[in-house]
């Protein structure tokens, strides 16, 4: 394996990306609501496309910006069509996505004489490009991407500092939330604009299917593994950017072994290696996997 | 404005209550004055809308018409002094938090936005834990426990709420007998301390021994009162009908107050 | 994307298929919409709308494998019953995967779905990245995640009449057995009915569209084909046969109109185009559907509060004219009803000036109201009526639950004459049930059951 600078920049973007995703997945997961992050990555396309035309520039901060409002519209029509439409809350949240999707894809060939944007750049963004497009921050020159997702790291991080004990009550009876005070809708908006933040900062960079593998998968790998809530959110980061270290390495290894002399794509197998990493611990976790319950039982008889 | 006043020291006063689902009126006509430093049981057969009666108290469901004073002000103005224990159904028993967690989450209202849970609270929380009988589990994850000790985790946690007016959604269902009489206990420490508590209730055996006072619900109050001016023959009747099971549920109900009047 | 080929047809080309390309995509996206629709109804009842997503992402790697493999043999990796076959694999095993992980840790089933979506649909993208350093031939395979509505071809057409038709005649011919599964499952356990074999057999349909539509549409757009249809239709009927018929048509129509639209104006890609017009169909049906519509419910909460208030104000008249005892003389002081009941000056207000339009009341004099002839019949008839209603209650407390959604207004209808009949002479009605008895509140229940 050849391991260059470039390789270590793409790292840090996805271990940074993944602790980005992984903090507010917890919470996504802990409230039955892991497919918004889906939904959300998705739905953005009319914001990007949008802000695109209006300004008629690439520039990040408009674009951000309309993605975001269109990610928080996202999480606000599906509670509008589940209350209001006594629909069921998953099928609520694909008739509205899939609704902003078509819409956004349908924006973007109307006005594929104007801009250069592309439906497939948005969903599968590029890691691998990342080190190309640097800025400077003092003497040091830094991909732009990194510097964006780790202050979206930060400000998930500094907003579950804060909020803890909210997210955790609103997350575990929303009822009793309401009833002391914390209004349990005001928290789950805020939830949803910190997932639509991050999905946003996030795609540009190295596109949706790391947001949706990193918001939900190393979440899970967590609470299989643990009982409390700060160690999940922990453990998650962990899993979160080991997935990223172990996936950029698979995508540059594993090719060959099967005779392609080029690398596979790295935002996918980092989804892949989580995907890995939560079948191990499915199956081994020593208290609750699938094998590691059994092992577990084994050894106790013996000792006993 | 002329509209009947409540004094402040009415925990809770409920005017023409009128709830329902959808066009379905659950909840008709409800009128009541709960007198302070009582344990109230609410009694009444399935579908009878007791649960609905505590969640339209709460705002937790929308109401039809009618109105809601707690200690003389509307439930929004008053909600320091309410505590609630919802059915052990109503959360996710896997979530990953500690019984003592669960039990700090009733001083969340008193600490305030953003703060952490300080010393201070954890030390209350880990009181209220020891009043149940669990302080031996309050590190254990919630899921370890078994159904009664998850019930008394609710229970502790109203307590670390130090409410004065209690709401509690069946709280004896499905207990083992240790929780049973843990909870009772507890009920009359609350009582003690001059607090008010509204229990949903569902063993009609056990409603003369627990309450002092009783609410018969039928869709609508058939009666509310003393105990023993209220919980009797004629009044069950009226309130569980006639069915055969009903019937002799009532029976055994009034053989227990016979053997307690006596 | 999709190129503007099509800009120079005339529109009634394309509304009566002459040209071949057009008839080959209008009537391929009516029965993908078709079939679609149906099989999505299963998935809404069992509130499993989110699965199909999980599924169509769950395809992605199946068609990259079969694409490598079959290249890497020397064979067509474009073939594509050969890369529908890899889909419908790797389908099936997302599927049986989010059901292994809910049902063996604690996991919950939306987290499952996530996990299989997004680790599936990652491992497609590594295939697709493999796939596309084979050579040029991949270059068709991002179809399956944008769809590509333009470049279908006879072949697909074919595969998605026969899962239509395979679909009706499943739908026609296990109608009870999926309902019933779709509604209580257990119950049809209890029967020992093959219910896991019923249940492979939805998923299977299931699974079914999704991969021959995928290429139509693509891979996230199918998601709207198989929930948008099935929810609009449920705001129109509470019967499932009827409802199955019109999350049918609905899909059909959808993708008929689309596929015209996009075929009319430049520059719409008709997946999208279709999808947007079930989601107007879903809007106006959320609003105006005739019976769980917003509308419908709104304004049957409206009109029921308005009873009520309606029923509360004449009684309170009522009853506050019993206590005067003054019969013939109809006027009520506004202070004595304000505290008969928990209204604020406002809300009395409203009820009197709605009762004025209603001719109940005649006149409102200074602090006092005075009932129509009309009003006081009808606070009359309303006093009754509660007072029969109570005392239903209280008599038969046991059955009464079953009619708690009638109201006071319909104490004949639902309840019979004769049991009205018994209960008025029990009720001691002497002046020709016009006249109120006593409240019931009052009244010895002994000796009812």
């Amino acid at each position: 394996m050849i391991w260059m600078e470039m390789d270590t920049w793409i790292v840090l973007v996805g271990v940074t990306c993944a602790i980005a995703c992984a903090l507010p997945g917890c919470f996504l997961v802990l409230r039955k609501m892991s497919m918004m992050g889906d939904a959300i990555s998705h739905a953005v396309l009319p914001g990007l496309a949008l802000a695109f035309l209006i300004t008629g520039s690439r520039s990040s901060l408009p674009m951000f910006i309309g993605a975001a409002v269109v990610g928080l519209l996202t999480a606000v029509f599906t509670q509008w069509v589940s209350q209001f439409g006594n629909v069921d809350r998953g099928a609520a949240m694909g008739i509205v996505f899939t609704i902003l999707f078509a819409l956004g894809l349908i924006l973007i060939v109307q006005s594929a004489e104007k801009v250069d944007l592309d439906a497939s750049c948005v969903l599968l963004g590029n890691i691998e490009w990342t080190p190309q497009d640097l800025m400077n921050i003092g003497p040091l020159e830094i991909p732009r991407a990194l510097v964006v997702l780790a202050s979206v790291m930060l400000l998930n991080l500094l907003v579950i500092l804060f909020f803890f004990k909210e997210l955790r009550i609103a997350a575990f009876d929303p009822e009793l939330a309401t009833t002391t005070g914390f209004n349990a809708q005001v928290m789950h908006y805020l939830l949803m604009i910190m997932v639509a933040v991050t999905t946003v900062a996030s795609f540009e960079a190295v596109g949706s299917i790391i947001v949706i593998a990193m918001l939900v998968v190393p979440p899970c790998c967590a609470w299989m593994m643990t009982d409390r809530l700060g160690v999940m959110l922990f453990l998650s980061a962990v899993f979160g950017a080991l997935s990223a270290v172990l996936g950029h390495m698979a995508a540059i290894v594993v090719p060959p072994w099967f005779g392609f002399d080029d690398s596979a794509s790295t935002s996918g197998m980092m989804a892949t290696v989580a995907g890995l990493l939560f079948m191990m611990v499915w199956i081994f976790d020593p208290r609750r996997g699938l094998l590691g319950k059994k092992v577990g039982k084994y050894i106790l008889n013996r000792s006993a | 404005m002329s509209v009947p006043t409540h004094p402040p020291s009415v925990p809770l006063a409920i005017d023409d209550l009128t709830v329902a689902y959808n066009e379905k009126p659950v909840l008709w006509d409800i009128d009541l004055d709960i007198p302070e430093g009582k344990l109230v049981g609410i009694v009444g057969p399935n579908g009878a809308g007791k649960s609905t009666l505590i969640k339209a108290c709460l705002d937790l469901v929308p109401r039809a018409s009618g109105r809601v004073m707690v200690y003389g002000e509307s439930y929004k103005k008053q909600r320091g002094k309410v505590g609630y224990v919802p059915q052990r159904e109503s959360v996710d028993w896997d979530f990953p938090v500690s019984a003592l967690d669960v039990v700090a989450m009733g001083t969340y209202g008193k600490i305030g936005w953003c703060k952490p849970v300080g010393r201070k609270y954890k030390k209350l929380a880990m009181e209220s834990l020891d009043r149940v009988g669990l302080a031996d589990f309050a590190h254990r994850q919630i899921s370890q426990l078994s159904g009664g000790q998850q019930q008394r985790v609710f229970l502790a946690r109203a307590l670390a709420q130090d409410a004065q007016l209690y709401f509690m959604d069946e709280p004896f269902a499905a207990v083992d007998a240790a929780t049973e009489r843990a909870i009772v206990t507890l009920l009359h420490e609350l009582k003690d301390q001059g607090k008010t508590c509204l229990v949903v209730h569902h063993d009609l055996a056990t409603v003369n021994e627990y309450f002092d006072w009783v609410i018969l619900l039928n869709m609508r109050v058939v009666k509310a009162g003393p105990t023993d001016e209220v919980f009797t023959a004629e009044y069950l009747k009226s309130t569980y009908g006639g069915t055969l099971s009903a019937l002799s549920k009532v029976g055994d109900a009034l053989k227990q107050t016979k053997g307690a009047i006596k | 994307m999709n190129v503007d080929a099509w800009m120079d047809f005339e529109i009634w080309d394309v509304l009566f298929l002459k040209n071949y390309n057009t008839r080959l995509v209008v009537l391929s996206t009516f029965f993908l919409g078709i079939s679609s629709g149906l099989a999505g109804s299963f998935l809404l009842l069992r509130k499993r709308s989110l699965m199909s997503d999980t599924l169509s992402h769950a395809c992605l790697p199946g068609i990259g494998l079969m694409f490598i493999v079959v290249t890497l043999l020397g064979g067509n990796g474009k073939s594509l019953p050969l890369l529908l076959m890899g889909a419908t694999v790797t389908g099936l095993l997302g599927v049986l995967l989010v059901t292994a992980i809910r049902n063996t840790s604690r996991i919950k089933d939306d987290a499952a779905m996530g996990i299989v979506l997004s680790v599936f649909f990652g491992l497609g993208i590594v295939m697709l990245s493999l796939a596309q350093t084979m050579g040029g031939a991949a270059a068709g395979l991002e179809s399956f995640i944008y769809g590509k509505t333009a470049s279908m071809v006879g072949k697909d057409l074919e595969y998605l009449m026969w899962i239509t038709v395979v679909t009706v005649i499943l739908c026609v011919a296990l109608q009870k057995e999926f309902s019933l599964i779709c509604f209580d499952e257990n119950f049809a356990r209890s029967l020992a009915w093959p219910v896991h074999f019923l249940d492979m057999l939805m998923m299977g349909l299931m699974v079914g569209v999704t991969v021959v539509g995928l290429q139509a549409v693509g891979l996230i757009l199918i998601v709207a084909f198989m929930i948008i249809p099935a929810a609009s239709a449920r705001f129109w009927t509470e019967k499932y046969r009827l409802m199955w018929m019109l999350a049918g048509a609905i899909g059909g129509l959808s993708g008929w109109v689309g596929a015209s639209v996009s075929a009319i104006l430049p520059r719409m890609p008709a997946g999208a185009v279709i999808v947007l017009v079930s989601g107007v169909v879903f809007v106006f049906s959320m609003f105006f559907g005739a019976s769980r519509g917003v509308c419908k419910i709104k304004s049957r909460q409206i009109h029921m509060r308005r009873k009520i208030g309606r029923q509360h104000f004449l009684r309170a008249v009522y009853e506050i004219l019993d206590a005067q005892q003054t019969g013939g003389n109809f006027t009520v002081s506004i202070q004595d009803l304000l505290e008969k009941r928990s209204w604020s000056r406002k809300q009395l207000q409203k009820h009197i000036s709605r009762a004025k339009r209603e001719d109940h009341i005649e006149t409102v004099a200074g602090n006092r109201i005075q009932l129509s002839e009309a009003g006081y019949a009808e606070a009359a008839r309303y006093t009754r009526n509660h007072r029969l209603w109570e005392l239903y209650l209280i008599r038969f407390a046991d059955v009464a639950t079953r009619h708690v959604d009638r109201d006071a207004d319909h104490v004949e209808h639902v309840l019979g004459p004769e049991i009205v009949r018994q209960l008025e002479e029990e009720l001691d009605t002497t002046l020709h049930g016009m006249t109120p008895p006593e409240s019931p509140h009052c009244i010895v229940t002994e000796g009812s059951i």
